[in-house]
């Protein structure tokens, strides 16, 4: 019976996940284009994808490889950029029936994204990690190979092309926090205050562009929670 | 001092993992403090609007392309677009700019 279940899941999960894996190739198209104009190649690209699953986390990734950043500042960066998935993970955490095998945690925690997360956790009564599966199963390949292919088009096409796609990676992270900065007003004091310090810091050459996202994003996250705490159940 | 790529892959995996695994493993209680539920939820704007900019204006299209790029990409956005025409947008008038500027 519980196997019949399990296996039902697992379908649902991969019809829900084809339109996360149309997004995720597109996705993983332009982030192939910045890490190989990062000066990664085809392997380690696709290595880095298929490890990190993480748009703005590889995105910030690159930019540490490009300065030959130090690896305590890849690890704070990495825990500042990717802390919404310490959220997420903390949410499914409270879906999963108590008895789930630890297996299936640690499976499901290596794929947490905006995207499985948001259809997994909205599963009622509980999370069966087999939907997540399925989601997984359709969706992740295209993540790893939209990255792949994303290096060999920026070897083959012209430099004005590869200039445009690499701008397309900003347009996908405006598209993230725009949409909600128009609805809540405190996100688009953060977004404005974000990117004025950010430019602001920029021309201060001291500060390597790591250490200028993990220094603002803590302290205007956490001057932004001390003024403006969540009202309700936001997330 | 320069380290090979896959050890910093490695590195960042190892972060990046660490955050996603430990509360779906150890958690049994949800966090329930205000300032710290706030603070994860402003994270991903705040960090996001960081890096794209200034960063978005030192792509190799320019300054004017890029920035008009940016102009476009927020006021689709803005007006409803959603991820892939916003991307769209953003890298056709960044393209078609170039030979202009």
């Amino acid at each position: 019976m519980e196997e019949k279940d399990n296996l039902i899941c697992y379908k649902n999960g991969l019809r829900d996940g084809v339109p996360i894996m149309l997004g995720y190739f597109a996705v993983a198209l332009s982030v192939g284009i910045v890490a190989r104009n990062t000066g990664l190649n085809v392997l380690q690209a696709t290595i880095s994808s298929a490890m990190l699953n993480a748009s703005a986390g590889q995105f910030a990734a690159y930019t540490l490889i490009s300065t030959w950043a130090g690896f305590a500042e890849c690890v704070v960066m990495m825990f500042v950029v990717n802390s919404r998935y310490l959220l997420m993970s903390c949410a499914l955490s409270q879906k999963f029936k108590a008895d789930e095998p630890l297996i299936n945690r640690l499976v499901v925690a290596y794929f947490i994204t905006d995207e499985f997360f948001g259809l997994s956790v909205v599963q009622k009564p509980y999370l069966n990690p087999y939907y997540t599966f399925g989601l997984i199963t359709v969706a992740s390949p295209a993540w790893t190979l939209g990255t792949t292919v994303g290096v060999v088009m920026g070897n083959v096409l012209p430099a004005s092309v590869v200039s445009a796609l690499g701008v397309s990676l900003f347009g996908m992270f405006l598209a993230i926090i725009i949409p909600p900065a128009r609805k809540d007003k405190v996100i688009r004091l953060l977004v404005v205050v974000s990117m004025a310090a950010s430019f602001a810091l920029a021309r201060v050459s001291c500060v390597s562009s790591g250490m200028r996202i993990i220094i603002l994003t803590i302290v205007i996250a956490a001057v932004a929670a001390f003024l403006f705490p969540l009202k309700e159940e936001t997330i | 001092m320069k380290h090979s790529i896959y050890l910093y892959i490695l590195v960042m995996w190892a972060a990046t993992y660490l955050i996603r695994v430990l509360p779906l493993t150890l958690m049994r209680r949800e966090i329930t403090n205000k300032r710290i539920k706030a603070f994860l939820y402003y994270v991903p704007y705040v960090t996001l609007a960081v890096m794209t900019f200034p960063a978005i204006l030192e792509s190799s299209c320019g300054l004017i392309p890029s920035l008009a790029a940016f102009a476009a990409a927020v006021a689709l956005a803005w007006f409803g677009g959603n991820l892939i025409q916003v991307a769209a947008l953003c890298c056709a008038v960044a393209f078609l700019l170039q030979f202009i500027c």
